[in-house]
């Protein structure tokens, strides 16, 4: 759709971005909302005093997985490669994921519970009796925290650019998005994130198959939709990479060791994310997590399905990908009325930002929990360590957006490489939560040394390769292992290391193991 | 309090839920039924069928493997 005058041209600008300033101004609203319920203490802060009902905690943590990543990346990852990502998102959030939300979810919401714990950190250093090994796992957790905020602010200042075709700049509509993001989580803090995001699940959820139904209603059907991409790339409709049978090792996108790379790599990062990981701590009862695990398969299917389709059946439509590098807006403005795009490009402004404004309150409660109180002032009050929260809150946005000034790299490297980073957690975190024989030595050993693996083979240059940094020649090393990504690789390596180390090695005096083992263990 | 039994039918579900999540078995194969590749209906009706294992589960199942936190 090409706008033909000027005056129309300003008259649609004028439409989306009344659309996205309402909906800020609504996510404002309900954080206020949440303000005048909140406590003045950090854990009310920080976790809605563990009192989230089923709904939230699904719509949170879903709402919080959803970024800019998922709701741009995966339609242009179909519309590239084909819909099969449909296929390692099913199995990475609705099953993967699923698991771990019982394996690492429940025990340590069963362990949370018992001794008050807020952070990931807080509960592995009291574990281990080690305060470094607390402030480790935060400081670890914040290094691939922060590019991943400011990922978010790229998406969604470009995301403004593009709707209103540059009047609002890029800077500007990034920095929008900051101030509202700062005004409701310094504000509201858990319950008023947990809410927000639940509007911007539904209203995502809605979009999405508003979208899909008006798309297809516009070019005849599912049945043509699927047609025109049979014939004009008649691989997508095949599963995998186009080889005759699938190979445990090598090949490119698509094939075995690069889905389940993909997929494994991913649902354990997720699980270890601190915005995700925090969540586990903030649940009701059980039914509330028995209920989130049961609906979690169907939340996944209902939303990527339609959104990742989308994405595939544009190739076969013909639709170019437009100036912005997204294909959902492409074919929107092709298919849709003005008004709807700009609704659903809302939507996806949303994602970024129930996934932004969970990952500040994380960052800054890592921050104050972890490396605040233990190292720069242990007497702080409750009301104090609140408050320090709430500042950290904005300095951690404030600092993202500087950064997202910079011209960054594209979306799908930074994500993927931050889930790898938080991926590499996962191994030493899921054996001290159930071997009771894990040692100090075995964790440290294990974080840094799949940190170290997992940085070496992704930040150096590929094999082969050459880079020179401040004047010194770094070679490069090899990324992926038969087809296999680092990510999955380190993992295993973090898993040897943890269980290795922890063998050869005794306890440290101050270990606890009693922590995770529960009230009746004999 | 779960058993040693339901410890491994546990394993054994959820591993086999995980390892057919891709159908490996259609590999390569590109048959639209109703407008959607055949692959995409197996992985519509694996994830209905994941939701209804995870929702025995927690009424069966739940507290396996917790150790001395189930009670």
């Amino acid at each position: 759709m090409i706008q033909s005058s000027t005056t129309t041209l300003q008259s649609a600008v004028t439409i989306q971005i009344g659309i996205v300033v309402a909906y800020l101004l609504l996510a404002l609203g309900v954080g206020l909302v949440a303000y005048r319920l909140t406590d003045r203490t950090a854990e009310d802060y920080y976790l809605a005093s563990r009192t989230l009902g089923t709904v939230v905690l699904l719509f949170t943590t879903f709402a919080t997985l959803l970024s800019a990543f998922t709701f741009f990346a995966g339609p242009n990852i179909a519309y590239g490669l084909g819909p099969e990502w449909i296929l390692v998102m099913g199995l990475m959030d609705g099953l993967i994921f699923g698991v771990l939300w019982y394996v690492v979810g429940y025990k340590q919401w069963l362990v949370g519970q018992a001794y008050g714990y807020v952070t990931l950190g807080e509960m592995l250093g009291d574990r281990f009796g080690s305060p470094a090994l607390r402030a480790l796992v935060a400081g670890v957790s914040l290094f691939w925290l922060f590019p991943y905020v400011m990922l978010q602010q790229v998406g969604a200042g470009g995301a403004l650019s593009a709707l209103t075709d540059g009047v609002v700049p890029y800077w500007a509509g990034a920095g929008l998005i900051t101030v509202f993001m700062i005004g409701y989580v310094a504000l509201s803090g858990m319950r008023g994130v947990a809410w927000t995001d639940t509007l911007q699940g539904l209203f995502m959820l809605t979009m999405v198959w508003a979208a899909f139904v008006w798309v297809l209603s516009a070019v005849g059907g599912i049945g043509a939709a699927t047609d025109a991409l049979a014939s004009t790339n008649p691989e997508f409709l095949a599963l995998g990479d186009g080889t005759a049978s699938p190979s445990l090792f090598g090949g490119g996108a698509y094939s075995l060791p690069w889905m389940l790379s993909q997929a494994i790599g991913i649902a354990f990062g997720v699980a270890m994310f601190p915005q995700v990981n925090q969540r586990f701590f903030v649940a009701k009862s059980e039914t509330v997590l028995k209920r989130t695990m049961a609906l979690w398969p169907v939340v996944v299917l209902l939303l990527f399905v339609p959104a990742f389709m989308l994405g595939a059946w544009a190739a076969g439509l013909g639709v170019p990908m437009p100036e912005s590098g997204n294909i959902l807006p492409g074919v929107l403005a092709e298919y849709t009325p003005t008004w709807f795009a700009a609704l659903v490009v809302a939507g996806a402004m949303a994602a970024m930002m129930s996934s932004s404004d969970s990952m500040l309150l994380s960052g800054s409660s890592y921050f104050t929990r972890d490396l605040y109180r233990p190292f720069v002032n242990a007497d702080a009050s409750e009301r104090r360590e609140d408050l320090i929260a709430r500042i950290g809150v904005a300095v951690f946005a404030t600092l993202a957006f500087l950064a997202s000034l910079y011209n960054p790299p594209s979306l799908f490297v930074i994500g993927d490489t931050a889930f790898g980073g938080f991926a590499q957690l996962a191994p030493p975190v899921i054996v001290a939560l159930y071997w009771s024989r894990t040692t100090l030595s075995g964790m440290l050993a294990a974080i840094l040394g799949s940190q170290l693996f997992y940085m070496v083979t992704t930040f150096t240059p590929p094999a082969g390769e050459t880079a020179t940094v401040w004047g010194v020649v770094v070679p490069g090393v090899m990324e992926t292992f038969a087809g296999w990504s680092s990510s999955v690789v380190g993992m295993l390596v973090g898993l040897v290391l943890v269980v290795g180390v922890s063998a050869l090695t005794d306890p440290a005096v101050a270990e606890q193991p009693s922590v995770m083992q529960g009230p009746t263990d004999d | 309090m779960p058993g040693r039994t339901d410890s491994f039918v546990w394993v054994a579900v959820f591993a086999l839920l995980l390892a057919l999540a891709i159908p490996w078995f259609l590999w390569d194969v590109s048959t639209v039924v109703v407008g959607l590749p055949v692959w995409l209906w197996w992985h519509i009706g694996w994830m209905v069928l994941a939701a209804a294992v995870f929702a025995v589960f927690t009424q069966r199942g739940w507290g396996v493997w917790m150790g001395g936190w189930s009670a």
